[in-house]
């Protein structure tokens, strides 16, 4: 048996270092067998340019989306404007460019919000099981057994239209399948030989919780979250398109389909395109999240 | 590997097998399952003896052709009576499985179709091969539960599998596969999910059945000392090769350590040892 | 009777399970109705209303009571059948709703028609003939059904099938011309149009039915088609695929009388829930299409701020995915030997 010469300190020093170097290690041979899959790495590609584009917006747009320029107005796709032009004159590739801004920020704030409370919520409810767990099982059951869009849309309409409700709103939807999957989840680790030993050792439920149970449950909620991310984005355009959205001028894709409706016959790029935005970015994230899922639990079919 | 006694026959063997090789093919990697295993088949109970992972059960299925096309199945010599079973059309097959050759699965618990009743399952069997005659399966499939010496054979029928017993069940799968009256019946495994009690008596009653219709048996299990009053002849597998073959009541006379290994640690209530010894492996098994 | 006992007490759990959401159901959108920014008595009596004639209508909604006395109002009010009066209409919520209702009922059940008539079949192919073509294709459809948003996909078929091609209606259930020329009896447009007789209306119908049935079936395509498919996949892996084959049974037997045999209940069951979410897709398609049905009616509602209607509709909506969930679990209790008692 060696002894180590090394003081407790360095040692646990060099401990980290270790450990950060064999995530990294696993970090990228994960990034590089997701990039193997052909679908994987499209949706990857794409969702970096969204990201790209909403952060670049003010110097990939080459006009401004809000300046009216009626002499313009409704002109087809050409060189000086790459998609055309809309009822107001206005650029749509441009208006396209700055509603990435709002389709992430849509995305990104509930999917950051959801997350963490259906996580927490599900957790404790699998973990103390009893009345908390069967409260959480009825609540989940009535938001479940709603459509979620009109669900979001009840809100919106209470709330009234704007950016930050339709936020709300689907996030109020959208937490409960992450709570009663994490609520699964737990309920099966919750037998597992190595929660009894930590308990032994006398740890508080909080600690179980937190340290032990909620990092296990955390890949199959991201999973779950990424590839809810494309229905984000759907029922996001799908209350845009109600005008339950942000309001006009802002340039939110489905606002844009809604007002285009009108002149859709004689002017096809004024609808055709913001779909077109709307669809491939769904679909990046249904392949993103579809790789994740192939790669994390290959089980699943 | 080695063929030491021929089959126990009155002319050409019921079933010849020499060199039989299946691997897996994954991508570009290959991993061999059975390395050229070689036997014959008479009319006799032939045991297939192995740990898991030895090939037994990869062999039985093999000969059905029942493996999923990322197997590669080869072999230099694989006949039954009349038929070259590497060969043979996939309509050929079917013509064969359950007809002439049967397999006897492991566990009813899964291996019954759980939303079929028990009854209509084995007339099914009778009817594949026997088309459109719904009334004379129905009577085949009664009179197979009273030979498997099921007591209320109408009552048991109508049931579904999750309302029979492991021992029911397993009659019942009996019945099924022996109602087309083959000539050869694979059994993998057939008692390892009852309980003893129950263990005994699927035996005896396989064992009357395959003497009366004199049928060819081959038994696949792990379990050594219960093949060795059961059948004629043992193969002993391990890591997909035969590496021993002899006549169950040679067995005290095993010559290959495996064996050995494997029937010391046998628990015998006329010897007395303080310790059971635990079966060593070599290296040079696996290349043998 | 001893014997049902633990039947009994399984029902009756159900139902209390049923009664809870039901409950749970009713408080949000009262919730949800009274948070609301807009005034309702405003909205009733007009901005120019005097303060007399304000808090007369304040008082005879109830609005001075306290919360609970309010839910106790609107739940009795609800037991009546009474969703409140609609702004748009001046006619009671219910009564609108049951006179919209069956334009969007016919188009779903043509829809579902669709989406499982050809969904079952490709996903059962595609779990069959595992990597192969149909399976490659079943995949990218339902990734397409997914990922496209269905107000556009509306818009853009009418402009492709109708403007460009001419092979289908547009917008609307019949031609203007035809429009009322069929008593409306059941309010379902097929079914009136042969009630009558009148083959030209008939087939008019179903060249404008046509399309957004479509649209919507390709939606529930893609989820039930996936769906069947994992379910397959689930059972050919299973023991007593291989008994069937041991048995000489042709490959199609297996497919279809014993894996496809156990997939059944859950299939009724996707299917149930696909209808139910073909509500959703009507909210929004039927804007595109001028269809006079309950998704066009929950819009306009919504647009015009009538908070009856819309909360009316919700409830509405939210009753029926209750019982579509419901009559699932039920199917399952049917049909599936393992769980009778």
């Amino acid at each position: 048996m060696t002894l180590s010469i090394d003081t407790p300190h360095v040692g646990a020093a060099r401990e980290r270092l270790a450990r950060c170097q064999r995530f990294a290690a696993r970090a990228g041979h994960f990034l590089l067998r997701m990039a193997c899959n052909p679908l994987t790495a499209i949706g990857c590609g794409i969702v970096l340019l969204l990201c790209l584009t909403a952060l670049f917006a003010p110097w990939i747009a080459p006009y401004h989306p809000l300046v009216q320029d009626l002499d313009n107005a409704l002109s087809p796709p050409g060189a000086q404007h790459w998609f055309g032009t809309d009822e107001f004159g206005r650029d749509i590739f441009s208006r396209l460019v700055w509603g990435a801004r709002i389709t992430l920020y849509i995305v990104l704030l509930v999917s950051v919000t959801v997350g963490p409370l259906g996580l927490l919520l599900g957790v404790a409810a699998g973990y103390f099981g009893g009345k908390v767990d069967a409260a959480l099982m009825r609540i989940t059951d009535i938001f479940i057994s709603f459509p979620s869009l009109v669900l979001a849309l009840a809100f919106v309409a209470a709330l009234g239209p704007g950016l930050e409700h339709v936020v709300i709103a689907i996030t109020l939807t959208a937490w409960p399948p992450i709570a009663r999957l994490a609520r699964a989840e737990t309920l099966s680790l919750r037998q597992a030989d190595f929660i009894s030993a930590v308990r032994l050792q006398g740890a508080s439920p909080l600690r179980v919780l937190w340290h032990h149970i909620m990092p296990l449950c955390l890949p199959s909620v991201i999973i779950r979250i990424t590839m809810n991310m494309a229905g984000i984005i759907l029922t996001a355009a799908g209350l845009g398109f109600l005008g339950l959205g942000s309001q006009p001028p802002a340039p939110e894709w489905g606002a844009m389909i809604a007002s285009g409706r009108t002149y859709m016959l004689e002017c096809w790029w004024v609808v055709t395109v913001p779909g077109m935005a709307i669809l491939i970015n769904s679909l990046a994230f249904n392949f993103l999240g579809d790789g994740l899922r192939d790669l994390l639990d290959p089980r699943s079919e | 590997m080695t063929c030491s006694i021929p089959a126990v026959s009155n002319g050409a063997p019921l079933l010849d097998v020499h060199d039989l090789r299946v691997n897996f093919v994954n991508g570009r990697h290959s991993t061999p399952a059975v390395r050229g295993v070689s036997f014959q088949l008479g009319r006799e109970k032939l045991a297939i003896v192995g740990e898991s992972g030895s090939g037994k059960s990869t062999v039985g299925r093999a000969l059905l052709q029942l493996h999923p096309a990322k197997a590669r199945i080869e072999a230099a010599r694989m006949q039954f009576g009349d038929v070259d079973l590497l060969r043979a059309s996939p309509a050929q097959m079917r013509a064969i499985r359950g007809r002439r050759i049967s397999m006897i699965m492991q566990d009813p618990k899964y291996s019954l179709n759980p939303v079929v009743r028990v009854g209509e399952q084995i007339a099914e069997a009778w009817r594949s091969h026997h088309r459109g005659q719904h009334a004379a399966a129905k009577k085949r499939a009664l009179e197979m539960l009273e030979v498997v010496r099921i007591r209320e054979p109408e009552r048991l029928y109508q049931r579904y599998p999750h309302e029979i017993s492991g021992g029911q069940g397993q009659r019942v799968m009996i019945a099924m596969m022996l109602i087309t009256e083959p000539e050869l019946v694979i059994a993998d495994e057939p008692t390892s999910a009852l309980d003893v009690s129950v263990r005994l008596q699927i035996l005896a009653l396989l064992d009357e059945l395959v003497k009366a219709r004199g049928l060819g048996l081959i038994f696949i299990s792990h379990d050594i000392s219960l093949v060795r009053s059961f059948c004629d002849r043992v193969l002993v597998m391990y890591a997909g090769r035969v590496v021993e073959s002899l006549a169950a009541g040679d067995l005290d006379r095993a010559r290959h350590p495996y064996t050995q290994g494997l029937l010391a640690a046998l628990p015998d209530v006329d010897q007395r040892r303080s310790r059971l010894p635990v079966l060593q492996r070599q290296a040079s098994w696996l290349s043998d | 009777m001893i014997a049902a006992l633990p039947q009994l007490r399984r029902v009756s759990k159900r139902a209390t399970q049923v009664f809870i959401t039901l409950f749970g159901l009713l408080l949000l959108t009262f919730f949800i109705g009274r948070v609301m920014p807009l005034d309702p008595v405003l909205a009733i009596v007009g901005p120019d209303a005097d303060h007399a004639t304000y808090q007369q209508v304040y008082h005879q909604l109830g609005f001075d009571k306290p919360l609970w006395a309010q839910f106790g109002i609107y739940l009795n009010g609800l037991l009546h059948g009474d969703l409140g009066h609609a702004l748009l209409t001046g006619q009671p919520v219910s009564q609108d709703i049951l006179r919209v209702f069956p334009a969007t009922l016919e188009l779903a059940t043509l829809a579902i028609v669709i989406g499982a008539g050809l969904g079952v079949p490709l996903g059962v192919i595609a779990a069959a003939r595992r990597n192969g073509a149909i399976d490659y294709a079943v995949r990218v459809v339902s990734l397409a059904g997914y990922s496209t948003p269905i107000f556009w996909g509306g818009m853009i078929g009418l402009l492709l099938f109708y403007a460009h091609l001419g092979w289908v209606g547009g917008a609307g259930r019949v031609d203007f011309s035809l429009d009322g020329v069929v008593p409306r009896r059941s309010g379902l447009m097929l079914v009136d149009a042969l009630l009558a007789g009148n083959a030209t209306v008939f087939w008019n119908a179903l060249n404008h039915l046509i399309l957004p049935a479509s649209l919507l079936g390709f939606h529930s395509l893609a989820y039930i088609s996936r769906m069947t498919r994992s379910f397959m996949l689930a059972q050919l892996s299973q023991e007593f695929i291989l008994t069937a084959r041991v048995k000489g049974l042709t490959e199609w037997q297996v497919i279809w009388q014993h894996a496809f045999r156990n997939i059944l209940v859950q299939l009724l069951t996707v299917v149930a829930l696909a209808y139910g979410s073909l509500l959703e897709g009507a909210v929004l398609i039927e804007t595109v299409f001028s269809w006079p049905g309950f998704g066009s009616y929950l819009t306009s509602s919504l647009m015009l701020g009538d908070m009856n209607a819309v909360m009316g509709c919700v409830l509405v909506v939210g009753l029926i995915f209750v019982l579509l969930n419901l009559l699932s679990d039920l199917l399952y209790q049917v049909f599936d030997p393992r769980t009778k008692v």
